[in-house]
């Protein structure tokens, strides 16, 4: 029993109650939301210390033994989202403090925010699938109420599309749960490892099993049902989607790797030999997508299906050096892609567009803003020593180690198209000079409140680069908890057994 | 009665999916919530049908007397209703104010890159001869 | 809407409507009833008085905006939650005054807080559409 895992659910809960509560005073309710997200961050750090130092972290909330009650479960794998979680938490609500407007600061904002981080660190800590399913609503809810605060028309026509497929995919989750609850009477996910170890009903477990891959899949933006993700990802707010670039998709991709791992064990030759081909397509599509597009934040935005692509790819080889692949790759691309979308606000401020047409004289007029993408951009392509190449190597060193040269192959080529994409942002927007159409000879000022966070997070993909040892030692262990799936199930059964 | 309710949940998914192929935003509005109920539908059957009493205990007892349901799909229902309570108000809300915005219900039509400046003065202007 | 029938209707019902759904959030942790059940019977109490005498009365009757409702509740909700923290038990952990009743205890406070919370969401949503 450990307590500590209920406060980065709890203190962003009780931030958004706070921030509602003080409707009328704007000043003191952005005061409540930055010290919330430095509140969460340090939750989130206790909690990460105590997993690295005790291992699994269980608390059977309410006091109900498992498998009745609902478990909240901390690993290696959970405590790293979590950390990331409230890493980018504090960066966007620093970000959003330079970018609201005033009117905007007043309204409901804050409270959804708060809300949808602590969705998030539910959706990571719970243990039980059913949780999972209310984590991803509660998510889901509050991103509905980001995308579309500020009620410009271009934020209703990308909402429209994205409130309709994610409902699709909850829906799907949902009737999967169902089933998988007709088939073995539990929803614990330790305990459901344990009755499909001896179930008979190979065949039918195998078709739910699809059911969750399809619904985890929308959400995690996988082919082939990725389309909504570039047609709503550059309406929101820039603080907003680079939140929802770091964090929603990869949730997705968490609960992939989280039920094919711990549940859906039992033929792991067709779910994940599927998971491998989608791999292979969701990577080629994503870098195909993003090099015909040309506009800022759309080309950032075909690049987090790509990069889904890489994740599941260490999923579906199911090796331990693939799964640290994986984790390490989860870690460097939620980093970094959020850091990028924030670089693409910096770039719209003085630029006063994303169309990479009219951009242009970034590195000229504003040297900073240009080392601030070139880091995130490049290691997002994967240039050593950063962040991004570790993480791709290890994932075609794991290819190769299984002889699926086809897929490492596949790897390397869409590495090399997301140079280019990288490449035609950085030429188009800060290295041409500014085309005689477009707008931003003039000084805009640095804003404090949104530089801060794009350097920190820049930093931190340095440091994850340069000193790669110590994340991928992290990576390595939550792998081998993820193969090795018996800890994990007895230290949220083991106690409390009925 | 299990196949009886699978034949139903089956046909109420299929009319769901009908229904939000469609390019008009009430009808997949529609398609959503019979959805919503067929996966509702979906639970209470996978969950088992028994002939029994709900699951109360009586005053003073601490057990059941007697054989009572399994609590626990009702339970999820419970939960699925009250979240798709939530996000079809929320849904409801936002198609409302999407046809005020973009002045349609039609979804090819609203996804159509149509230049923003001329169309949203013609809603203002619409909404002032409405209001006058 | 000015129908005299529905104003007279609505002082009675609406008040009826409203102890009703008092009794569902009391009865809820041990009979049929509980917290959202009694929100949704409040707000019908509430969208009866919107139709019959418009939002603004409801606004004025409330008092407060029904946001602060929703941040009342939840934190409500989580106060209950930490009772049992209190006592070096799991969140959650139901903590019962005296320990032998199950009157009063934490899941009433629980319960009462989601009802604040369902009934702050329905009241924001029924009267921002109502006076748009």
């Amino acid at each position: 029993m450990s307590n500590l895992l209920i406060y980065p659910i709890l203190l962003p809960f009780g931030t958004a109650a706070a921030s509602l509560l003080l409707w009328r005073k704007p000043a003191l309710q952005q005061a409540v939301s930055l010290a919330g997200v430095i509140g969460q961050l340090a939750a989130c750090i206790v909690l990460f210390s105590a997993v690295t130092e005790d291992g699994i972290q269980v608390l059977q909330v309410g006091n109900w033994p498992a498998p009745y009650g609902i478990s909240l479960v901390a690993d290696h794998l959970s405590v790293l989202m979590l950390m990331v979680t409230g890493i980018l938490g504090t960066a966007a609500a620093f970000y959003a403090r330079g970018e609201l407007p005033d009117h905007l600061r007043a309204k409901s904002f804050h409270a959804l925010f708060h809300v949808l981080l602590g969705g998030l660190s539910g959706a990571f800590l719970t243990g039980d699938l059913f949780n999972l399913y209310v984590w991803f609503e509660v998510m889901l809810m509050a991103s509905f109420g980001l995308m579309t605060s500020g009620q410009r028309r271009a934020q209703f026509r990308g909402a429209v599309p994205y409130v309709v497929i994610n409902l699709l995919a909850t829906l799907l989750f949902l009737m999967g749960l169902a089933l998988l609850y007709g088939l073995t009477g539990t929803l614990n996910m330790a305990h459901l490892h344990q009755k499909i170890l001896s179930h008979e009903a190979r065949g039918l477990l195998t078709a739910v099993a699809f059911l969750f891959m399809a619904a985890f899949g929308i959400k995690a933006g996988m082919f082939p049902l990725f389309f909504w993700l570039p047609a709503s990802y550059h309406t929101p707010g820039i603080a907003v989607s680079a939140l929802f670039a770091g964090m929603l998709t990869k949730v997705g991709v968490y609960a992939l790797i989280r039920t094919f791992s711990l549940v859906f064990h039992h033929d792991m030759a067709t779910t994940h030999g599927v998971l491998l081909v989608i791999a292979g397509l969701t990577m080629v599509t994503g870098v195909l997508g993003a090099a015909a597009q040309n506009a800022f934040r759309r080309i950032l935005s075909f690049h987090i299906i790509s990069q889904v692509g890489y994740m599941l790819l260490g999923l579906a080889l199911w090796t331990p050096l693939a799964l640290t692949g994986t984790v390490f790759y989860l870690v460097h691309h939620m980093i970094v892609k959020a850091n990028l979308f924030l670089v693409s606000g910096l770039g719209r401020d003085i630029n006063g567009t994303m169309d990479l047409n009219r951009m242009g004289g970034l590195y000229q007029a504003y040297p900073v803003v240009a080392v601030l993408f070139f880091v995130p951009a490049f290691s997002l392509a994967g240039f050593p020593p950063l962040s991004g190449f570790w993480a791709k190597l290890l994932l075609i060193q794991a290819s190769l180690q299984v002889e699926h040269y086809i897929v490492a192959a596949i790897a390397v080529a869409v590495g090399l198209m997301t140079v280019y994409s990288m490449v035609k942002i950085w030429i188009e927007a800060f290295w041409k000079p500014l085309p005689s159409s477009g707008t931003g000879g003039a000084a805009v000022p640095y804003s404090g409140w949104k530089m801060a966070p794009v350097c920190v997070l820049a930093m931190i993909t340095l440091v994850i680069g340069l000193g790669a040892e110590p994340v991928y030692r992290l990576a390595d262990t939550a792998a081998r908890e993820l193969m090795a799936p018996q800890v994990y199930v007895e230290a949220v059964l083991g106690g409390g057994r009925p | 009665m299990e196949t009886a309710l699978a034949i139903v949940s089956g046909s109420m998914v299929a009319g769901g999916i009908y229904l939000l192929l469609s390019q008009n935003l009430v009808r997949i509005l529609f398609g959503l919530i019979m959805l919503s109920n067929a996966v509702n539908l979906v639970i209470f059957t996978a969950g088992g049908l028994t002939h029994t009493k709900p699951a109360l205990i009586e005053v003073g007892r601490s057990v059941p007397g007697t054989a009572v349901a399994n609590a626990l799909p009702q339970a999820l229902i419970l939960t699925a209703i009250v979240i798709g309570f939530a996000l079809l108000v929320f849904m409801f809300v936002l198609f409302y104010r999407s046809y005020e915005s973009l002045g349609t219900i039609d979804t090819r039509q609203m996804t159509k890159s149509a230049p923003e400046k001329p169309h949203a003065t013609d809603t203002t202007t619409a909404r002032q001869e409405a209001g006058s | 809407m000015t129908s005299v029938i529905l104003k007279t209707a609505t002082r009675l019902v609406g008040a009826l409507v409203l102890v009703l759904s008092i009794y569902l959030l009391w009865r809820g942790h041990h009979a049929p009833g509980g917290g959202f059940i009694a929100a949704l019977v409040a707000a019908t109490g509430f969208a009866l008085v919107v139709l019959a005498e418009g939002p603004g009365v409801v606004r004025r009757g409330l008092r407060i905006r029904p946001q602060y409702l929703i941040g009342a509740g939840l934190a409500l909700s989580m106060g209950a939650g930490l009772v049992g923290m209190i006592r070096q038990q799991p969140f959650l952990t139901g903590v019962w005054w005296p320990s032998t009743s199950a009157v009063a205890g934490t899941p009433l406070f629980f319960d009462t807080g989601v009802f604040l919370v369902v009934l702050g969401a329905i009241l924001t949503v029924l009267l921002a559409l109502e006076e748009s």
